[in-house]
């Protein structure tokens, strides 16, 4: 039952370049909570954190023994399940800072926005297999996929979590520009994409449309994250080519940024460690989506291929715009910064990324 | 067309992701050069920004809405205050440089060294406050030495002033700062710690609309922590005026009325429910409550004992005494238990079961109708109309006159007083309701409690017909540039439970009250406006039987209280008063007499609003 040959393939170098990530991410995390927390609290978020990875290792094994091509046939039903919690969310969600995100169940506290991103991945990638064509995707095929993305679109806006939903459009744009689109279909969807937004502009409420504004130029707020993003430059900037050294930011420690240890981690990096500490991480990040689109290339199946290339192209997003963001390439949105921002849930969505990466890398030989 | 029949073709999925790897490649060029750009080309200014703390926030404080009286005249103002802070980042010895300003502005070090401890641990580059409201000298004696004084700052920022002191007091309320219960409740969107909120009043519960939205400025500063520029500002909104239905003259004259006593009075619009007069005594002053009132001055207002913190126009509950006659007549007219001819003989007592009850005219009124017994105030004519009606029947009628529960007046702490009933004596004392109580009841004494605006209202709904309004004290909602925000129109609650003819009878009777020849209240008769009205003394003792009562206040704390409610002119009423006066011994000679100088005052200065209107 159990293929020897699993273990042989088992992907080594992709765990230990996980373990780096997650060894520099702790590392930042520490002089990032020190700054902004008594000793008694960096000490309890700390923990936490290890204990999440740790966790996060656990859900990643778990993803790869049940082969992928099980998720393949498994799809709706997955996806049916995101969807439900979601819409329970809407109902029994926990409620903080103005939106309704959480589950709770018991002791944990689930955010099936980020389960969402997995499911989506998924049953787009099972779609994809069977239609996907040479000379690219026709509107027809294009209807199932535009379903399967817009409905937790709209129900992750409605709690509001605006970043989420953007990021799962864009995850699912990456997807299917990747299988191809027919050369008038792309044009026409840009077209209508563009023709769309006065239409949406005319909906929206006046908060509404001042809250867009500022995401699209926080110096509109310069009250809230336009002075963020100051001082997020600011302690970016001051790091310069090697950095003040670990736990010496002063940006850092006099707690300029209210979130420095989760979505601003970045400007605590590049203020401790400089464009060299910077430079490292992007490399190991680099590394990183090398290797999972390696993995696409090293698939004989279009199921894998595909679902391997989603997951790399959601932890290509997550950091991109988070990085961006906190050099004031981006509007502010809360996006984490995988295995380095603080926060239980972003781990293990991302960990279970990783395990479906590992397990479709070690199945790369098995039998269709 | 090649399907792929799921398995992927090998030279298209490279070629797919060789288009992907170079997207990201070229992004993450992107992030480096932005990195490159801000490290080392900005590098070095935004290392010299950050050494500095240079760019900072600096929150600026919302005024307060105004508020006005009915006639647009301003009651509660706001007025610059001069607030010391200290940056202690930039003060960099903050021992040496608070004792410097110890010095100069000669006040205890350890009280600016509380002040600071109070703020906590927070940011050090956050301004802490040292001293509020400082004087104009010491504000010329910091200015003068500011560059010897790193991080000290002075923020004007605007602070409650109300004008006539003591005035209104109860129904302005007072301000305080918010405590970390009420901002945990999420009641107050935005509000800090630190902020002053409404308490109590009109002030909190209208604290919404009053409180406004602070701004705030990005500046930059040097390395004393003076602002070198301001890099962009959002100026705050201030909070939106309120008007109010009050007549500030009257409330002056009424308040000046109650000097030296304990007691309470409402004047209301008739018309339309709304608020002219409320008047609480004794009084506070508001002032005293900005910056956080002193543990002397707080300790001295609750232990007066005239209770100068209760609204005595709405907290606090009286029996209502002879003033309930009017319902009691309701009851029995509209039950047909007596009619218009009805008469009953008055010996000066009546005999119920074995007891004698009196009537305050020791040798008996003689035949009284009903139209005498409520001018002359006959207890026996009510006794024997209360045995006829019975008790349930009273509360009934005095529930549909709005007794006995919350008059819905947009202020808290509001009583709802207490109409008793049969069921209701079984549940709050398991005992049988016994019929000697109904003669205390009809007469408006034993279990019945009201508060003087409960009796403002139902005597105003006597005064129009038979509308009981629910009493409005803010007419509108206004913002500064004077866009209306919100109207309240007048509400209209319910209607007496008394037919035109009962309520025909009722009103000749109160008319004769004050106008004719044996009226209780025939002392307080003017020139020109005739009054209907009714008066009532209401008995202490039976009230608070559990309170313990100090020797030397016993005398005056044992005498009865005075009420009168009347409303004028009797034919088409404007005003409508409820006076209750605590230990004022009679309603004829203490309570009345208050409220017809308001009378006097109010119709006259309404002729000649009406003689303006005419001419204009």
């Amino acid at each position: 039952m159990f293929d020897r040959r699993l273990i042989e393939n088992f992907d080594w170098g992709f765990v230990l370049l996980i373990l780096m990530i997650c060894a520099a991410g702790l590392t930042i995390l520490y002089s990032a909570l020190t700054a902004g927390h008594d000793a008694g609290v960096v000490h309890i978020l700390f923990k936490k954190q290890i204990i999440w990875m740790g966790a996060g290792f656990v859900v990643m094994m778990i993803a790869l023994i049940i082969d992928y091509r099980e998720f393949d046939k498994l799809n709706l039903f997955i996806y049916a399940l995101c969807v439900g919690l979601l819409i329970s969310v809407m109902f029994f969600g926990q409620l903080g800072g103005g939106s309704r995100r959480w589950l709770v169940l018991g002791f944990v506290r689930i955010q099936p926005s980020e389960l969402m991103k997995i499911a989506l991945i998924i049953s787009l990638a099972s779609a994809y297999s069977t239609s996907a064509c040479q000379a690219g995707l026709n509107f027809r095929k294009l209807i199932k996929p535009a379903i399967l993305c817009l409905i937790p679109f709209f129900l992750i806006v409605n709690q509001p979590d605006l970043g989420t939903g953007l990021l799962l459009l864009f995850i699912a744009a990456s997807i299917t520009l990747f299988v191809k689109v027919e050369r008038k279909v792309f044009f026409a969807l840009s077209g209508l994409s563009l023709a769309a937004i006065p239409l949406v502009w005319y909906l929206l409420k006046d908060y509404q449309k001042s809250r867009i504004l500022i995401f699209l130029n926080p110096d509109r707020d310069p009250l809230g994250s336009g002075y963020h993003i100051i001082q997020s430059k600011i302690a970016i900037g001051s790091g310069m080519l090697t950095g003040k050294g670990f736990l010496k930011g002063t940006q850092n420690a006099l707690s300029f940024l209210p979130e420095q240890h989760t979505d601003f981690i970045v400007s605590v990096l590049a203020e401790e460690w400089g464009l060299m500490g910077c430079g490292l991480l992007l490399t190991l990040y680099f590394i990183l989506l090398f290797w999972g689109l390696n993995i696409a290339y090293n698939c004989r199946n279009m199921f894998g291929s595909i679902l391997a290339f989603g997951i790399t192209s959601m932890i290509f997003c997550q950091i991109f715009i988070n990085i961006g963001m906190v050099m004031g390439l981006m509007p502010v949105v809360g996006v984490p910064l995988p295995l380095v921002s603080y926060g239980g849930s972003s781990v293990i969505t991302n960990m279970v990324g990783f395990g479906i990466l590992l397990n479709i890398s070690m199945r790369k030989f098995s039998p269709n | 067309m090649v399907e792929f029949d799921r398995n992927p073709d090998k030279e298209w999925i490279k070629q797919r992701l060789i288009g992907a790897s170079i997207c990201i490649l070229l992004m993450f060029s992107l992030l480096f050069l932005r990195l490159m750009y801000l490290q080392i080309i900005k590098g070095e200014d935004f290392r010299l920004l950050s050494e500095k703390n240079a760019v900072r926030l600096k929150s600026i404080k919302s005024s307060r809405g105004l508020i006005f009286d009915r006639d647009k005249k301003l009651l509660v103002d706001n007025r610059p205050s001069f607030n010391l802070k200290i940056v202690r980042e930039d003060a960099g010895d903050v021992n040496k440089i608070v004792r410097k300003v110890a010095d100069l502005i000669q006040t205890p070090f350890q009280e600016l060294m509380d002040n600071i401890a109070k703020a906590g641990k927070g940011a050090f580059y956050k301004p802490v406050t040292l001293k509020n409201s400082i004087s104009r000298d010491q504000l010329a004696v910091i200015e003068a030495h500011k560059f010897d004084l790193p991080g000290i700052q002075i923020d004007i920022e605007p602070i409650r002033y109300y004008i006539y002191k003591k005035t209104a007091a109860h129904l302005l309320g007072y301000l305080g700062e918010i405590n970390i219960k009420e901002l945990k409740s999420g009641n107050y969107p935005n509000v800090k710690s630190g902020d002053s909120i409404g308490k109590y009043g009109i002030e909190k519960s209208f604290q919404k609309y009053l409180h406004g939205k602070r701004g705030g400025r990005q500046i930059e500063v040097d390395a004393n922590g003076r602002i070198i520029k301001v890099l962009r500002t959002i100026e705050p909104v201030p909070g939106f005026d309120l008007n109010l239905t009050l007549d500030l003259e009257l409330q002056r004259t009424a308040e000046k009325m109650l000097e030296n006593r304990d007691g309470a009075v409402v004047a209301i619009d008739p018309a339309n429910g709304d608020i002219l007069v409320m008047a609480s005594n004794p009084s506070f002053d508001q002032n005293d409550f900005i910056g956080g009132i002193t543990t002397q001055k707080w300790a001295a207002l609750i232990s007066h004992p005239g209770k100068p913190m209760n609204n005595k126009a709405i907290q606090a509950e009286y029996p209502p005494a002879s003033t309930y006659k009017i319902i009691t007549s309701f009851a029995a007219l509209e039950e047909k238990h007596i009619d218009i001819n009805t008469t009953v003989f008055c010996p000066g007592f009546l005999k119920y079961g074995n007891r004698k009850y009196r009537c305050w005219k020791k040798y008996g009124h003689g035949n009284m109708n009903i139209s005498e017994g409520l001018e002359q105030s006959c207890d026996v004519f009510y006794y024997q109309a209360g045995i006829k009606t019975g008790v349930d029947a009273l509360a009934q009628y005095a529930m549909g006159c709005g007794l006995g529960a919350k008059t819905g007046i947009m202020l808290g702490n509001e009583r709802r007083g207490l109409i008793p009933t049969a069921a209701w004596k079984k549940r709050r004392f398991n005992e049988p309701w016994q019929g000697g109580e109904t003669l205390s009841i009809a007469i408006g004494q034993g279990f019945n409690l009201v508060t003087p605006l409960q009796m403002a209202v139902f005597i105003a709904a006597v005064g129009n017909g038979g509308t009981l309004y629910r009493p409005r004290i803010v007419k509108s909602i206004e913002a500064s540039d004077g866009k209306i925000i919100k109207k309240i129109d007048p509400e209209i609650k319910g209607g007496l439970p008394a037919s035109k003819e009962t309520l025909d009878i009722v009103k000749n009777a109160l008319f004769q009250v004050v106008q004719g020849a044996h009226g209780t209240a025939r002392g307080i008769r003017l020139k020109d406006v005739d009054i209907a009205g009714k008066t009532g003394t209401a008995q202490v003792f039976s009230i608070k039987k559990g309170e313990e009562i100090k020797s030397e206040e016993l005398e005056y704390s044992l005498r009865d209280h005075a009420w009168f409610v009347c409303y004028a002119p009797a034919d088409d009423p404007v005003i409508a008063i409820a006076v209750m006066i605590e230990h004022g011994e009679h309603g004829s000679s203490a309570a009345a007499p208050v409220a017809g100088a308001l009378i006097e005052q109010y119709t006259k200065k309404n002729k000649k609003t009406d003689r303006q209107a005419a001419t204009d």
